[in-house]
């Protein structure tokens, strides 16, 4: 899933405070999961902001709607025949969510309410991890299904740097060293050798180095 | 024991304070309550494990939400106690209403009041 947390409520209250029409905008997918732009969150923050602005003196109107997902036209189509109503949209679904709001709708402006962080899992409720960089080119088969692009610092091809201690990493002492998660993966699964064998030059051009990414199937178009 | 306790609590009944969200506490405000205190009861004798715990958590998200707009993160509050403590039942309404008379009304009240005037 893709995970956000939410900006600070004192940073939304600033970017919002021209607006007397708002509509807070939250998305049923992973920010749901994620705890920042569900449902709850577009209530909580909606209401926060209610109280926020009235207790300035504004008298604004601030209506709550979660669409089942902010990256698909037929979902965002839903919009379509209240957003005029508004003078601003305040979107807590990922970036890729408000940018793609933005997009359909160019004459109402749209801001985020989250900051986007990373592609990852919930390793237990309230601690979220990164685990992939959508490098386009996934070597998951050759390392143990473990990441060296999302796992090592460094993003390392071939084993570890002179920086990994006692199986974590040099720049936080908390954090796994990603080779040594290989590593260790592979001796279970009796595939050591598999670290003996070296893995080609990445083509980082499939990567965002190689500028905005794009998939086209003709098959399912 | 038939005991008093101030006339300006309105008590609202939960199967578990677990139940409590933090738009509760923030829909309350945003309708006008001075204040708003969670009683549970004594940490470590939830009947569902952890109500409790996961009510107090959700009092202090509120907090940091109300002092971050200007309501007063003081004016919610979360206390614990056994359903056979009468008394202090009182004692914690008298406390809390003491707290909020010296806090004053709403601000979100008198804002209110302030524009439709």
């Amino acid at each position: 899933m893709i995970v956000a947390k939410q900006k600070p409520i004192e940073e939304l209250i600033e970017s919002v405070k021209e607006a007397s029409k708002i509509l807070v905008v939250g998305c049923n997918e992973c920010v749901t999961v994620c705890e920042s732009g569900g449902k709850k969150e577009v209530a909580i923050l909606a209401s926060a902001l209610r109280m926020a602005l009235m207790n300035q003196g504004k008298e604004v109107r601030i209506d709550e709607i979660t669409l089942e997902r902010q990256c698909d036209h037929e979902y965002l189509e839903e919009l379509r025949k209240v957003i005029d109503q508004y003078d601003l949209v305040l979107s807590l679904a990922c970036g890729v969510g408000v940018q793609f709001l933005a997009e359909k709708y160019m004459r109402t402006p749209v801001l985020p309410g989250v900051d986007t962080c990373f592609m990852g899992v919930t390793e237990q409720r309230g601690v979220w991890t990164e685990r992939c960089q959508g490098c386009g080119q996934c070597i998951l088969a050759r390392t143990g299904g473990i990441c060296p692009v999302s796992r090592c610092a460094k993003r390392l091809f071939n084993g570890p740097c002179g920086g990994s201690t006692r199986g974590k990493c040099e720049i936080d002492k908390d954090l796994d060293c990603g080779w040594q998660l290989i590593i260790n993966r592979l001796k279970e699964l009796g595939r050591l050798d598999d670290f003996e064998t070296l893995l080609p030059i990445k083509d980082w051009s499939k990567e965002r180095a190689g500028g905005p990414r794009k998939i086209v199937r003709e098959d399912v178009r | 024991m038939r005991l008093q306790y101030p006339s300006s609590i309105r008590i609202i009944c939960l199967p578990c304070t677990g139940k409590v969200d933090l738009i509760h506490i923030l829909r309350s405000f945003e309708k006008g309550a001075d204040g708003v205190y969670v009683v549970g009861c004594m940490e470590g004798s939830c009947q569902y494990t952890s109500g409790n715990l996961r009510a107090r958590k959700r009092v202090e998200q509120a907090r940091v939400i109300l002092d971050a707009i200007g309501i007063g993160g003081d004016r919610v509050q979360m206390f614990n106690l056994a359903s056979s403590e009468a008394p202090r039942f009182v004692e914690v309404a008298e406390e809390m209403t003491r707290k909020i008379l010296a806090l004053g009304p709403n601000p979100i009240k008198t804002a209110r009041g302030k524009m439709a005037a």
